[in-house]
């Protein structure tokens, strides 16, 4: 037996009545109105079009996230932030992917990396103190870091290690989620990573009594560095 | 009474006079309330944004077949496998053989009320497979073996005492009660498990037509793991899971967040269109994903209620509702509790045993003005109330309303009933009152009841407009 022509058959059966519209007094014709970009922007939290104002947002949404946001100046305070952080929390092994903005990165403070980009160890994966990652774009609107199989070295790299790290650069910020997607789209079109991430701050629970605690399997801390 | 209505008003009874229940609940809510306004109030408009979403689903749910073969033939094209149930125990057997296939014995999950829905733990626990939640608040449930309490906050019920005491019964670590160091211990235990899961299966918030792909909002990054680190994936979603496309997500996924967990976004969002990719470094090596019916589309043939698939399960109508607020999540006694369980339990599993929850509100309307889809979850209570009545009308109350009619219909015995009837009547009444004979006592077993007025409304207005010299203050001091 066939169940998905079952199933798609009772379907078209039921939808032979049409349902009354949301928010109409028994409307049910007219023509369909999905939502465009621009009524979505009417509704959604309101973002400035000025480029200093959305990246001074996402750095507030950050904070009020407990995220990490650091504007840096070149590619080298870059590493002097990554170097500090190796320091503050006794690095002794990290794992990255290699791409434009995370190879040199990584590679320039002399511990051992574990590279995801052709396929690892998850155990290995599972002992690295820190996942250094690229993204896709920055959300000013909401503080959240997109990032894909591509850009975030697979789907464990930037989940499974207890401190996430973004390398990401001004131009990669977008002003609000719509934004986010049309990017995405016009990025990978019909050939999508086969998993898309929106973070929005550390890994975080409120299971127990409604407390927030961070850290409940993802990462405890996720800190963006922005050049 | 059946079984269903005797333990709700048992259970009901107990805990709405149970203070530290209350207590709980009252707390976790208020937290909830507060964020969950200052979100809203970030909003340019969020009456509108209820509107747009309730539109974009409107038309995903009224060419369900349309949208749900496209997201079937996206998510094939890449390499999914795609598996049809069209009742829980076709979607059991279907996971189960799934998982003898691959040759897997461990399964991680990450939360999923179409789970709960087919009951597919103890299903897969019978058949010998291991299964650890991984939610949180799935996982100390799991441990007491309790269903959740709630949609999103499965443990509210929970003090953090209660769940050092489980930890330390069943995990046999429990350092302190703090939230903080009972996370941690469930870290712990939990990271192992997602390294060395055969399987990981997985719920689904969004099922996206156009580019044939799931979403799953979390916090915790549970889910994420679940999806990254076995090397099978399945994700049980129901059938009206369905958004037309992509971008349609740029509102859904806040208005879910902020209406769910007073969040303007969830600390993970995560899109998954198939299985790994060539030249993706992991993931599953095979991905399939099981569309569930159970009585979906009988609900979708019932044109009234369709909107009630409309739902995102955010859980928003049980936050607000004074029946949920004081009866808890497990009166219920079905897998969604609160309005929208009340709503669509009795049209799924049957009216005559399920009715009573039509009863289980106060017609308020907040679950209603809450509902961020903009479902009419408090006149469909009241639909149901109607067609229960139709399927199976009870005998007192059609006596009770053949009594009444020509009392209500005739002025004359009207007005003798609300004076002097009732007056003769509340002289009797005192006799029985209190006791099981009263026939008020559901009302009067715990509750004063009212003394009939003096006055009706009609004397006390003919007494005023005869213009006494009271009837300045309501011509209540009115002499015969």
């Amino acid at each position: 037996m066939n169940e998905r022509e079952n199933i798609l058959g009772r379907i078209r059966e039921a939808l032979r009545f049409p349902a009354r519209r949301p928010g109409s007094h028994g409307v049910t014709e007219g023509k369909t109105a999905l939502p465009t970009v621009a009524e979505r922007r009417e509704v959604l939290p309101p973002v400035s079009s000025s480029f200093d104002a959305q990246m001074a947002l996402f750095a507030r949404n950050c904070a009020e996230l407990r995220a990490d946001f650091k504007l840096c100046r070149d590619a080298d305070e870059v590493i002097a932030e990554l170097a500090r952080l190796r320091e503050a929390e006794g690095w002794s092994r990290i794992a990255s992917h290699r791409g434009p903005q995370t190879e040199s990165a990584v590679t320039s403070f002399g511990l051992p990396v574990l590279w995801t980009e052709r396929g690892y160890d998850k155990h290995e994966l599972e002992r690295c103190a820190a996942g250094i990652t690229a993204c896709d774009a920055l959300v000013a609107q909401t503080g959240t870091v997109v990032v894909s199989t591509r850009t975030g070295g697979g789907r464990a790299l930037n989940v499974l290690p207890p401190h996430h790290v973004v390398l990401a650069t001004r131009d990669q910020l977008v002003p609000d989620l719509p934004a986010a997607f049309a990017t995405l789209k016009e990025r990978y079109g019909a050939d999508y990573p086969s998993m898309i991430s929106f973070i929005t701050g550390p890994s975080r629970t409120g299971d127990i009594e409604r407390i927030l605690v961070l850290g409940a399997h993802g990462p405890k801390k996720l800190t963006i560095l922005c050049v | 009474m059946n079984t269903a209505a005797k333990q709700f008003v048992r259970d009901a009874t107990r805990l709405s006079a149970d203070l530290r229940h209350r207590g709980l609940i009252q707390t976790a809510l208020g937290k909830y309330e507060v964020k969950r306004d200052e979100m809203k109030a970030r909003f340019h408009d969020w009456e509108r944004a209820r509107q747009l979403a309730a539109d974009t689903k409107w038309e995903a749910i009224n060419h369900l077949d349309q949208y749900l073969d496209q997201f079937v033939r996206q998510l094939e094209a890449r390499g999914t496998k795609v598996h049809w149930a069209s009742s829980a125990r076709q979607a059991r057997d279907l996971i189960r053989g799934i998982l003898a296939a691959r040759g897997a014995r461990t399964v991680v999950k990450s939360k999923a009320m179409t789970a709960e829905e087919i009951h597919l733990n103890e299903d897969l626990e019978r058949a010998g497979f291991t299964v650890v939640e991984s939610d949180l608040g799935e996982f100390i449930v799991q441990l007491r073996q309790e269903p959740p309490y709630h949609i999103v906050f499965p443990a509210m019920h929970l003090t953090r005492g209660e769940i050092k005491d489980t930890f330390e019964a069943r995990l046999h670590d429990a350092p302190s009660d703090t939230p903080e160091e009972l996370t941690m211990v469930a870290r712990r235990v939990l990271r192992q498990k997602y390294v060395e899961a055969d399987a990981g299966i997985t719920g689904a918030n969004f099922a996206v037509a156009e580019t044939g792909m799931i979403s799953i909002t979390e916090n915790e990054g549970n889910a994420r793991l679940t999806a990254a680190l076995p090397t099978t994936m399945i994700t049980l979603l129901g059938i009206e899971k369905i958004v037309p496309r992509l971008e349609d997500l740029a509102l859904l996924l806040p208005l879910l967040s902020v209406a769910g967990a007073g969040q303007l976004l969830s600390g993970y969002n995560t899109l998954y269109g198939g299985p790994r990719q060539p030249g993706e470094p992991d993931g599953p090596e095979e991905y399939h994903v099981v569309l569930l019916d159970n009585g979906r589309t009988a609900y979708l043939a019932d044109a009234e209620q369709r909107d009630a698939l409309h739902c995102i399960r955010c859980g928003a109508c049980l936050n607000v509702c004074p029946i949920f607020r004081n009866v808890g999540g497990h009166t219920y006694g079905t897998t969604y509790s609160g309005p929208i369980g009340s709503v669509i339990t009795p049209n799924l599993r049957g009216l005559p045993d399920w009715k009573h929850l039509s009863y289980a509100s106060s017609l308020c309307g907040a679950c209603t003005e809450t509902c961020p889809v903009k479902i009419d979850l408090a006149h469909h209570l009241l639909q149901n109330r109607r067609n229960a009545s139709r399927v199976k009308p009870s005998w007192w109350q059609k006596l009770a309303f053949k009594l009444f009619a020509p009392v209500a219909n005739s002025q004359f015995l009207w007005r003798w009933l609300v004076t002097k009837g009732g007056r003769v009547g509340w002289v009797f009444h005192r006799l029985v009152l209190g006791t099981r004979f009263d026939p008020a006592y559901a009302w009067t077993r715990t509750r004063d009841l009212p003394p009939i007025a003096p006055q009706t409304f009609r004397e006390w207005w003919r007494a005023r407009q005869n213009g006494s010299a009271e009837a300045g203050n309501g011509g209540n001091a009115a002499k015969p």
